[in-house]
């Protein structure tokens, strides 16, 4: 069972974005994404997300080829991403933010609403229940009512994390999820990807924060002018010189 | 004086109709639907040409919502690939090939010369009050039933993904829903509001033309809705009431001033007073009478 991302290639016009990208994480592991700025990161995730298609190369979930699945085909294989800029239903509470992410509610269907009224309350309240118990994970009771366009940019981040977890997912692609979020909410974001991880649910992170990720991952991927440089442990890949040189400058940690 | 007052009531309630339909499409889906009369056109010579061959009009009513809603479906397919701006384009350039084609398909629609004689609602009751009053009763339960229509979609799991996709459509797709879907579904509902209005306006009027149906029309039930608050289904009611007290107040302007406007320039003026009144909303009431959701 795992995420397999064979040689991506990807062209934007004259600029490679990525070039002969490979990495291999277990669908319910933990694997970070480091590199510097205009590394190919985000391009990376789109591609694996089904928002970009790629030049060449493959993506295979549980065994299962995505290539020719749109994203949010993807998303219903069990691969669910958040964006580097949170991208919140910014009109709708985070309550019903998260109740939108819910699969196959009968009530999302015109006829269904029409025709099986009581379906579709009976689910609606389980999912209520459900979208209650990810608030409560998430510790966001205080803000459950609010339209999710008032959060703050770390709430934001939280919020975009219980929408994709509502969604149901067995492995969850994390966009910077550290970026512009104050210390303690990076904590608090941590200690819950770790408390999910243990339950079941993978994590794929792009970070910049060295220090949250590599103590958040067991293994990391640097990444740096759309190559993968290294791949390893945090301590294995941050030693090695030319990842120092890429994404340090060569300077001393 | 009565007949009269009856006449814009019901005028205003197929606004109403119309607006409501653009209600779904823009205020909750965030479709900027500028092809509007398209569907209110084929829904108006859809009824008035089945009825003409005999059909009950209760029949030809449905006949209308159905085939505005089905002539949506590809329109929907082909467009919905686009983004807000180039969909506009896209409707708006809709809304004039059906006017085009009123206009060219002689054979179906007798052109320009238009369609004469379209059976009057409610015949039974005789031309004057008493079948303009049962007109006006029957639009007037339609809207009912329309906006309660809507009030239930927009507290349902599907209103909650159509705003979704008004804020942002590609975390909707993120997480494993197909915008398309619902987009082409409120597409249609939309036109089906506005083949229904059609009917109704085929039926009242019972003379239709090509030039009933130019984009100013569409513009219209915009200036409604956004006078009336987007997003919110009283907002259509209110905006189309206020657009009407609007377009028939501004009839009498003339009499305010007979020398200094001649009966030739009127209707400029009025349009120069409509439009005065939305720049004048815009600036001091952006979010409508009943205040704009999208703004919250």
């Amino acid at each position: 069972m795992s995420l397999s991302v064979r040689g991506i290639d990807k062209s934007f016009g004259g600029f490679r974005a990525l070039e002969g990208v490979s990495f291999e994480m277990p669908t319910d592991g933990l694997l970070g994404i480091i590199g510097p700025n205009g590394a190919g990161k985000s391009t990376l995730f789109s591609v694996v997300s089904g928002f970009i298609a790629a030049d060449a190369g493959s993506v295979t979930l549980d065994g299962r080829a995505l290539d020719r699945l749109g994203a949010a085909a993807r998303a219903r294989a069990g691969m669910v991403r958040t964006f580097q800029v949170p991208r919140e239903f910014h009109h709708l509470t985070v309550r019903e933010n998260f109740m939108a992410a819910a699969p196959g509610q009968s009530g999302e269907s015109l006829f269904g609403l029409f025709l099986r009224p009581g379906r579709v309350r009976a689910e609606e309240a389980a999912i209520r229940v459900e979208a209650e118990a990810t608030i409560e994970l998430l510790r966001l009771a205080p803000v459950a009512d609010t339209p999710a366009g008032r959060l703050s940019g770390g709430q934001k981040k939280l919020a975009e994390l219980g929408r994709a977890l509502m969604a149901k997912p067995r492995l969850i692609l994390l966009d910077e999820p550290f970026a512009g979020v104050n210390p303690v909410l990076v904590e608090q974001i941590m200690e819950r990807i770790g408390v999910l991880n243990a339950r079941g649910i993978g994590f794929l992170v792009i970070e910049h924060d060295l220090g949250a990720l590599s103590r958040l991952v067991p293994r990391l991927v640097v990444m740096d002018r759309g190559r993968v440089l290294a791949a390893g442990a945090p301590q294995e890949v941050l030693a090695d010189a030319a990842v120092r040189e890429a994404y340090l400058g060569g300077m001393p940690t | 004086m009565e007949a009269y007052l009856v006449a814009i009531a019901i005028i205003g309630a197929i606004y109403v109709l119309l607006a409501l339909g653009l209600t779904v499409q823009y205020g909750l889906t965030g479709l900027v639907n500028f092809g509007h009369v398209g569907f209110f056109a084929i829904g108006a010579y859809a009824s008035a040409l089945i009825s003409m061959q005999g059909v009950p009009l209760v029949l030809s009513f449905v006949c209308a919502a159905a085939i505005a809603a089905l002539v949506a479906w590809p329109i929907g397919l082909v467009a919905l690939r686009l983004r807000d701006d180039y969909f506009a384009v896209v409707t708006l350039g809709f809304s004039e090939t059906v006017r085009l084609t009123i206009t060219s398909e002689k054979w179906l629609t007798n052109g320009v010369q238009g369609i004469p004689g379209v059976p009057r609602a409610f015949a039974g009751l005789g031309v004057g009050m008493p079948g303009a009053l049962a007109t006006l009763g029957a639009i007037a339960l339609v809207c009912l039933l329309a906006a309660l229509m809507l009030r239930r979609i927009a507290g349902s799991p599907f209103g909650r993904v159509i705003e979704a996709i008004r804020d942002n459509e590609d975390a909707l797709r993120a997480l494993g829903k197909d915008p398309a879907r619902f987009k082409i579904q409120v597409l249609a509902l939309g036109a089906a509001l506005a083949g229904v209005a059609g009917a109704f306006y085929a039926h009242y009027i019972t003379y239709l033309s090509p030039d009933q149906f130019i984009p100013l029309v569409t513009f219209y039930v915009w200036m409604a809705m956004i006078m009336g608050g987007v997003g919110r289904v009283s907002g259509a009611v209110v905006g189309a009431l206020l657009l009407m007290l609007f377009l028939e107040g501004t009839r009498f302007l003339r009499d305010l001033a007979p020398d200094l406007i001649s009966a030739v320039d009127m209707a400029s003026v009025r349009l120069g007073a409509v439009g005065l009144a939305l720049i004048l909303f815009t600036l001091f009431r952006p979010q409508g009478l009943v205040g704009d959701y999208t703004r919250r």
